[in-house]
């Protein structure tokens, strides 16, 4: 192994890769805007979501209840709906989806609470329709609680506490550090699409150096110079492997600069809009922007050996292509081999455990999850680096290998 | 120098099963000569070349280059070497310049050495108006030229031409000739491979004729021309390779 010759190799390869517009597009500029696009169209959707929230209030037909005005005046000022008056063709209206719900109020509503004689109320719906079940739920929200005050009333009248009916309260609170539900929420996301990112950074490069050069003819230029074959696969490896995380530095500082300056301003932006879907997906930005910054570093040390596994494993396949075509043949498949395992990692409730870390992209999708909640466990990221390391060391030399067997080199 | 022992080259192919491509081939060339080795296509001359530069390793047999075995010291043997063939291309995205410093530091020269010779084979190959463009932009006689100078960055002893001609119209093939010619003058060995007669006739002071991998016949033209009583070399070809019946010659 000579090093200087190592270093040319290496120096001419980045030099050549940096002149190819290809490259500079797959490298550069996907990942540096894919970040910010992602943010605003998660802005765009939920700004629109809330819009939508506020312009569809349901319309709400009351049917009956004249008799009762007590119950009908606190349901037209208890409820966020729109009430139009009674109608006869009520069926046809709830079908055409221009009446979302019908409520049916029994007669002598008011009067049969006040003796405590049985009442009812229908609701009429457009059953497995969104909007109208919306409707459903703000009307039956309604009537809860107005047959909650009514039990507490009933009961004041026995001389009874509230406490008679619900011995105790119950209640649900968060309590974990917001960057820790933020990495439940995305935390999945992250790591596999630096995952992602690793591979397609290495892709192209991969397939310019080796089946490129076969077609191009410069293979056997380079093969005939006194350089050896080792130091020719290592410097061309380090150039791929330059790629690759060229494109996840580019990325990571284009979402690093996306979520300290257009999370927060979004954010904001959003919440401002007022509605209660603003205010979640104001909640859901802020998530996404606070992640534990240790714990992103820790996967970017995990994605590390795994970057070395990709720029080997796709030397070893696109060198064996004889063309880039071929090479873009073989490959391109692949990307579902990286997609699918990361995709499993980011379901929620499958968690590591000491088989899953050894599967390879799996394991780092899968402990990346807990780094960026802020989980540490050192037996699991020992052993999930350690044998990402083991297989991207038997892939650079298989890489090796292949490219001192002449049928590879020569194949035509 | 270079001597070839018994040199054989087998590839094993799925389907088709061993194919000898190069069969027990020797021959012997001296410094300041022109071996032309002739032969069809498929002959076995590129595989043979192949192995003269270290690119394929042989099955059994041998051969050394300046001194030194292909088999157990090919980066010696490469260093000492300089290799031009239709099938060796530039990198598109280098200047010429860039090209010449590639190949002169991956043969060890130091940055002045290099800049030195280049300016020398700037000026012998009056590439200097091309010099810092890069090699995608060139026409074919540009990228001849700067081909050349990188198999003679490193002032080579010997020099491989595997059909560098090929392609080439008669303009650029005429400067590949005038430089093959240039090479034995400066005392170089050299070993030329092709498939045109005419080629053979003006450069080579000895011919091989290799054919279904087997080296069929060897010497000089005046040696070749006697013994198969034939002047033009396609006919010298054709009878040695036995593609044809003998003429009937009178009784």
């Amino acid at each position: 192994m000579n090093w200087s010759n190592i270093f040319t190799v290496y120096a001419k390869e980045l030099r050549d890769m940096l002149r190819d517009r290809r490259t500079l597009i797959s490298m550069i500029v996907i990942p540096t805007l894919v970040m910010p696009g992602l943010l605003a169209v998660v802005t765009f959707i939920t700004v629109q979501v809330a819009k939508d929230a506020a312009a569809a209030i349901p319309t709400i037909m009351i049917l009956g209840g004249e008799d009762s005005p007590k119950v009908n005046a606190a349901l037209r000022s208890g409820t966020k709906v729109k009430f139009v008056p009674p109608a006869a063709d009520w069926k046809k209206q709830i079908a055409d989806k221009q009446l979302r719900a019908v409520v049916d109020i029994s007669s002598g509503f008011d009067r049969a609470l006040e003796r405590g004689e049985p009442a009812s109320v229908r609701i009429y719906n457009y059953s497995g329709e969104l909007r109208s079940g919306f409707a459903v739920n703000e009307v039956r929200r309604f009537f809860s609680d107005y047959g909650e005050k009514q039990v507490v009333a009933r009961l004041a009248e026995r001389g009874l506490p509230p406490s008679t009916l619900k011995p105790f309260d119950l209640a649900t609170e968060n309590v974990a550090p917001p960057e820790k539900v933020g990495g439940n929420i995305i935390g999945g996301f992250i790591p596999y699409f630096f995952l992602l990112l690793c591979f397609t950074g290495a892709m192209y490069p991969a397939m310019d150096l080796t089946a490129g050069e076969k077609e191009r003819g410069t293979m056997e230029t380079i093969l005939c110079s006194p350089v050896a074959r080792l130091d020719l696969v290592l410097g061309k490896f380090l150039t791929i492997l330059t790629a690759s995380l060229g494109t996840v530095a580019c990325s990571l500082v284009s979402m690093g600069l996306t979520f300290a300056v257009g999370g927060p301003l979004l954010a904001s932006r959003i919440a401002g809009a007022g509605t209660v879907a603003a205010r979640r997906g104001a909640e859901q930005i802020t998530a996404m922007t606070t992640l534990d910054p240790l714990g992103l570093v820790a996967v970017l040390g995990m994605v590390l050996p795994m970057a070395v596994l990709f720029a080997a494993v796709l030397f070893v396949i696109s060198l064996f292509a004889k063309s880039f075509k071929e090479a873009q043949s073989y490959v391109s498949p692949l990307i579902i081999v990286i997609i699918l395992p990361a995709i499993i990692g980011a379901l929620p409730g499958v968690d590591l455990n000491a088989r899953l870390a050894l599967v390879p992209v799996l394991n780092v999708s899968l402990v990346s999850k807990q780094l960026v909640s802020g989980i540490w466990q050192w037996d699991y990221l020992a052993l999930i680096f350690g044998s990402t390391c083991v297989y991207a060391a038997a892939a650079l030399a298989l890489a090796v290998r292949m490219f001192n067997r002449e049928d590879v080199i020569f194949r035509t | 120098m270079i001597e070839v022992r018994h040199l054989t080259k087998t590839f094993r192919d799925r389907k088709r099963g061993p194919i000898h491509a190069v069969e027990d081939v020797s021959f012997a060339v001296a410094p300041g000569q022109i071996y032309g080795l002739l032969g069809a296509n498929g002959a076995g001359k590129t595989t043979t070349l192949r192995l003269l530069a270290t690119l394929l390793q042989p099955t059994s047999g041998t051969a050394t280059v300046a001194g030194y075995d292909v088999v157990t010291a090919g980066e010696q043997v490469r260093a000492r070497v300089g290799f031009l063939a239709a099938s060796t291309a530039l990198y598109s995205r280098l200047t010429a310049r860039e090209t010449l410093q590639y190949f002169g530091r991956l043969n060890g020269l130091a940055d002045s050495e290099i800049a030195a010779r280049t300016q020398r084979l700037a000026d012998e190959l009056d590439m200097h108006d091309f010099l810092d463009r890069r090699c995608e932009k060139f026409s074919t006689g540009m990228k001849q030229k700067t081909s050349i100078a990188r198999t003679l960055i490193h002032d080579p002893d010997v020099m491989i031409f595997d059909e560098p001609t090929l392609g080439l119209d008669i303009m650029a093939a005429r400067t590949i000739v005038r430089f093959v010619r240039e090479c034995r003058d400066r005392g170089k060995t050299v070993v030329y491979s092709t498939h045109i007669m005419s080629e053979v006739e003006k450069l080579c002071d000895v011919v091989g004729i290799i054919h279904d991998g087997r080296l069929l016949a060897a010497g000089t033209l005046p040696e070749l021309r006697e013994r198969y009583h034939e002047r033009e070399m396609e006919e010298i070809f054709v009878r040695c390779v036995g593609a044809e019946p003998p003429r009937l010659r009178p009784a």
